[in-house]
């Protein structure tokens, strides 16, 4: 792409560089912070609390780094980056299987409340997990879903957004594609399978990240519905790390941690990138 | 291969009515072509046989048996969509096979029957490709294959030439007549576009806003339109209409004259006058076209050889009795008068 001469990128000279520099300092900004918190997952503790902190990594990598995933502070990390997998990918591809199933009845049937359905769903988008987190918590708590994947995943598969992003891709599929598929003899969940699906196979990857993104990132409702340790996810569990009291906070691992909990999502969009963009992008229609 | 028959076909909307009762026959074989402007119901006909819209009123046959409460599939029917509907997803082949492997038609005999309607439309080098990657001429022989493969007992289609440039057009529709011919399959092809229905049918149904004005030969339905609308929507240029009144006939009456069986005479002779507005030298044929008295504009075709009167001059014109057409304040046909 860099080498093509198209009309945007002529942009040569002085205006060229500053652009540049002006890009890489603001990377530099972003990443100073990650950068410290990687030094300090790799110095000792006493390195840490006495200024100046140093700016390049120490000898404790292996050290802090086996200790955070093997032992941890309340639970070994590798414990708590399994459970934070299981609820991210949970909830991910469950947001994504409901969501495109419901995007599917309300676009293709013709069924009695079909538009009041859209509309109770489209709601819903104005109600938040934190709007509706105590009611929520007692009804899984009845369930007996407390320190439980399914407590964790359960009362966070819906998702409106994903609804309504599944029924406006629907709505540009040309009615023509399913008329076809009927004459070819493809009943519903035929055309759903065969035609529907993999057209959506972007738009599901573009989606997968995202909601990857934000299963990886619940905070609150994790903390509310694990109280045992070996439940926690990662991103509660770095505060849970946090001493209360006296203790002395053991920062290098908590740091390794917070490194060590960032690597799954970069892994993700990484991966996937191909995919996201080219779901954010076009249709392949 | 079979026939198929519409008795008294309706349909509505709702309370909107669309089709006012249409009869047709068609024979084993036979290509048949809907044709008129548009809005006039054509698509929703041809719907109906393919069982994509319900049916209102009536009873549509296919070879011999009510299929009016059938799914397209089990109707034996092929539909060719005027965009051509094509699968993006899937290759070529797949596009075309997909039918089969629906009907769990075994692995190998789709694959020779897909490479069978591939060689006969000239699609082999493209069968791995996807649609995205085919030019418009070549998405529609895809879709032509889809409709081959299965081997239905009536072909579907729907103004299949629309999206393509004018001389591709031209040429796929040999091609389409040509593969109809060689697979004997009856057709039913749906157009507004009159030089296509000409050219392909077999026989043809002018329809008129959800009534079937005319069915027969192209060119019997040409040289003896049944309607002043048929006399008026085939032929190019069209139809020359003329009050009766002024010849002998009633109030609301009209007179229909192609312009071929006009001719220019000396200004004071002939059986009505007019003035030359302009004049369209096509090479072959020239285009005159006059502005009567009563402010009627007609049209006159010569030969591209006559010498045609310049514009602004003042013009005779004759005609021979036997190429008058009559017709009633309705626009019905008055024969034998
Ligand atoms: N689903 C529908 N609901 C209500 N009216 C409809 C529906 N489908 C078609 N119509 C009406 O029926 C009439 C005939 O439509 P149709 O699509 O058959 O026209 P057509 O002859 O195919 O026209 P064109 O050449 O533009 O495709 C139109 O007036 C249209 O508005
Ligand atoms: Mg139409």
């Amino acid at each position: 792409m860099a080498d093509r001469h198209t009309g945007m990128v002529e942009k040569r000279g002085a205006g060229h560089w500053l652009t540049h520099a002006g890009l890489i300092l603001g990377v530099l900004f972003i990443f100073f912070p990650i950068w410290l918190a990687f030094v300090a997952s790799t110095i000792t503790q006493p390195e840490i609390v006495h200024p100046p902190m140093p700016l390049l990594p120490g000898d404790q990598f292996l050290e802090n780094y086996a200790k955070a995933l093997v032992s941890g502070v309340n639970a070994p990390v590798a414990r708590m980056l399994a459970n934070s997998a299981v609820m991210a990918i949970g909830i991910a591809l469950g947001k994504i299987v409901i969501s495109i199933l419901s995007a599917f009845a309300i676009v293709y049937f013709r069924f009695p409340g079909r538009k009041l359905f859209f509309w109770l769903i489209f709601v819903t988008l104005m109600l938040p997990v934190e709007v509706r987190i105590v009611p929520t918590y007692e009804v899984a708590a009845r369930f007996d879903m407390l320190n439980s994947y399914q407590g964790l995943i359960l009362p966070l598969i819906a998702s409106a957004t994903a609804t309504f992003l599944f029924r406006q891709f629907f709505m540009t599929v040309p009615d023509e594609l399913a008329e076809a598929a009927r004459v070819d003899g493809a009943g519903p969940m035929r055309f759903f399978v065969d035609i529907l699906l993999p057209m959506s196979r972007t738009n599901m990857a573009a989606l997968f990240v995202i909601l990857f993104i934000y299963g990886w990132n619940q905070y609150l409702w994790p903390l509310l519905i694990t109280t045992d340790p070996e439940m926690n996810t990662i991103v509660m569990g770095i505060k849970q790390m946090f001493p209360s009291g006296d203790d002395i906070a053991d920062w290098p691992v908590i740091m390794a941690t917070s490194i060590l909990a960032m690597i799954p999502p970069v892994i993700v969009v990484i991966s996937m990138q191909k995919l996201f963009i080219r779901g954010l992008v076009d249709s392949e229609k | 291969m079979a026939t198929l028959t519409l008795e008294h076909v309706k349909k509505s909307f709702g309370e909107t009515k669309v089709i006012h009762g249409v009869d047709i026959d068609v024979a084993e074989g036979e290509f048949i072509v809907i044709v008129g402007p548009s809005g006039c119901g054509k698509s929703t006909l041809l719907r109906m046989v393919a069982g994509l819209e319900g049916v209102s009123e009536g009873e549509i046959r296919i070879g011999g048996d009510r299929v009016n409460e059938k799914e397209p599939m089990a109707r034996d029917i092929a539909m060719v969509f005027q965009n051509y509907a094509l699968y993006p997803h899937m290759s070529v082949a797949e596009n075309m096979g997909y039918g089969l492997k629906i009907a769990k038609t075994p692995k190998p005999e789709i694959a020779t029957r897909v490479q069978e309607a591939a060689k006969l439309l000239q699609l082999e080098p493209y069968l791995k490709r996807r649609p995205r990657e085919l030019s418009g001429g070549q998405r529609q022989r895809v879709a032509m294959g889809r409709a081959i493969v299965r081997r239905p007992a009536v072909f579907l289609f729907d103004e299949p030439l629309s999206n393509l440039d004018a001389k591709l057009r031209v040429q796929m529709r040999l091609e389409i007549k040509q593969l109809q011919r060689k697979l004997g399959v009856t057709a039913l092809y749906v157009t507004h576009d009159q030089v296509e229905a000409m050219t392909l049918a077999d026989r043809m149904i002018v329809m008129n806003a959800g009534v079937a004005d005319q069915i027969g030969a192209p060119l019997d339905v040409y040289a003896d339109p049944e309607t002043a609308f048929v006399a008026g929507f085939i032929g190019s240029p069209p139809t020359n209409f003329l009050p009766a009144s002024r010849f002998g006939g009633t109030e609301g009456e009209q007179l229909g004259i192609r312009p071929e069986h006009l001719s220019l005479v000396a200004p004071g002779e002939g059986r009505i006058a007019g003035r030359v507005i302009s004049v369209e030298p096509l090479g072959a044929e020239t285009l005159v076209h006059l502005r009567l008295e009563d402010g009627t504009d007609v049209t006159v075709r010569q030969e591209g050889g006559a010498e045609a009167p310049g514009e602004g001059m003042e013009a005779g014109l004759s005609w021979e009795s036997a190429a008058e057409m009559r017709f009633d304040a309705e626009g019905r046909r008055m024969r034998g008068t």
